[in-house]
This record gives C-alpha cells, sequence and structure tokens, in this order.
C-alpha cells in the first residue's frame, strides 16, 4: 500500500520526545496531541485523528510491530472494561488539572518554579539541563515542565504495555481515546 | 456434487470496540472503518477473513468467523 504523508507522524511525535531532553519549552506543542483529536471529534464526530494521525500509536506499532519489542498478547479484560478506562479518564483528568493548578500557583508568584519532571505522578527526575531560562513568565516554563511529565509518563505506560501485550494496547486506555469516543457517542446519539 | 464453501468473515464484538482504528490501516482491502467513532465495522462483500484486523486489534475483539 502507497504510504501517505500522514503515515509519517510518529516521526513527529519522536522528535517531540527528544526535544524535552533539549528544550522543555517544546513540550508546549504537545497540546497539539490534546486540540487535534478533540477537534476532529467535535466538528466531525469521527476519531480518525486515532486512526490515522496519531503519531504516537504508529510509534508504538513500528516498535512493538517492525522491532519486534512486543510479546503481542491479549490485553486482559479488566484494562478493556469501560470502568477501566474511564476510571483512567478521570484519574487522568485529576492529575492534569493539579497541573494546571501547580502552574497557576507559579504565574501568582505563589510558588517558585520546580526544574523536575515527575513521572508517573510520584518520581521527580530533575530536569534543569533541558530549561535556559524563558523571556517569559517562569509559570509557561512550569506548563511545559508539568505538561511534559503528563506525555512522558503516558509514553512510558504505553511503552509497558506495548511489550506486555500488543503493540497499541494503549490504544485500549488512551485518555483522548475514550474521550474522544465518548464526544463521538454523545454526537453520534 | 455439490461443494460447500465456507467463507470466513472478520465479526467485531462492537460493545467492547474502542474505536482507535489500529485496524483500518492494517487492511490491504479497506473493508473496515470506524463508524462515526463509535466502532469498527466490517464491509463484509469485501472482507476474506484473512485475520490481519484482528491480529492487530489491541483490546482483540476482532474475530475470524466462518459464515455460510
Amino acid at each position: 500500500m502507497k504510504k501517505k504523508w500522514y503515515d509519517y507522524l510518529w516521526i513527529v511525535s519522536l522528535i517531540y520526545l527528544i526535544l524535552g531532553f533539549f528544550n522543555i519549552l517544546f513540550a508546549w506543542l504537545g497540546l497539539l496531541c490534546f486540540f487535534i483529536p478533540l477537534y476532529i471529534a467535535v466538528t466531525k464526530s469521527t476519531k480518525d485523528y486515532c486512526g490515522y494521525y496519531c503519531g504516537r500509536g504508529q510509534l508504538f506499532s513500528l516498535l512493538g510491530g517492525k522491532f519486534g519489542l512486543s510479546r503481542k498478547k491479549d490485553i486482559p479484560d479488566w484494562m478493556k472494561s469501560k470502568a477501566f478506562r474511564y476510571g483512567f479518564l478521570i484519574f487522568f483528568f485529576i492529575m492534569f488539572f493539579v497541573m494546571l493548578f501547580n502552574t497557576y500557583l507559579v504565574f501568582s508568584n505563589a510558588q517558585d518554579l520546580k526544574q523536575v519532571i515527575t513521572i508517573l505522578w510520584t518520581f521527580k527526575v530533575p530536569w534543569s539541563f533541558a530549561y535556559q531560562g524563558t523571556l517569559l513568565h517562569p509559570g509557561v516554563a512550569q506548563f511545559a515542565f508539568g505538561f511534559y511529565s503528563v506525555m512522558l509518563t503516558s509514553t512510558i505506560l504505553g511503552l509497558i504495555t506495548m511489550i506486555l501485550f500488543k503493540p497499541r494496547s494503549w490504544c485500549v486506555y488512551c485518555p483522548m481515546g475514550t474521550m474522544t469516543q465518548f464526544i463521538c457517542k454523545l454526537k453520534n446519539k | 456434487m455439490t461443494k460447500i464453501r465456507k467463507n470466513r468473515k472478520a465479526v467485531v464484538n462492537q460493545g467492547d470496540c474502542v474505536a482507535c482504528g489500529c485496524c483500518i490501516k492494517v487492511c490491504v482491502l479497506k473493508a473496515i472503518k470506524v463508524e462515526k467513532g463509535l466502532f469498527a465495522k466490517v464491509d463484509e462483500d469485501k472482507c476474506v477473513g484473512c485475520g490481519l484486523c484482528a491480529r492487530e486489534c489491541p483490546a482483540s475483539v476482532i474475530e475470524i468467523k466462518e459464515v455460510e
């Protein structure tokens, strides 16, 4: 099958992850992975983003498929249950708002900028090597650290389930996927 | 003598489908689509039951079944 331009979006996802190691402010670009699928779900009532454009999915598919880094076993039933998928979405949302609140605290000068990445919502990793200052408010950088933490955490979870189960297992419980499917359910009633 | 030929088709368990669309690109015959962002749907006229989509599906909700 002839490859289309959007079959190469995994390169964009990979570059995004790498840029976060050099200048954390690039993390802001990750918002595209939030707004494009939402925009498509709201305006077109489809999940075309997941199937065609999601670079992260393509990256897992490549690593687990061509590179053979996946056991290719079935995902456990509880992981594809609605309870787990929506539960994970809610948990993800809560942690996202905690991150936004921390950003707000820095913006309102109530808290200092923390140059750390929090992996799996628990482990704090010093990340000052990727911060060279900003001309804008430190809050802008705080959001970047927080958002990159979200992106890195979800990539790590995705890689773990890629190895254990099928390459794109992340897609089963991806909060964006669950949310866009929910939007489509509401719109296509 | 009558020849009984069984057809194999992909069947999606639409209740559990997460509509991720991982199946779309692997199908050589373009026989599977995600309908309205809700679940995957197989075009039975095109599907030959090769099983590529079933193998790809991360939620393992596609089965290859024999149909008359």
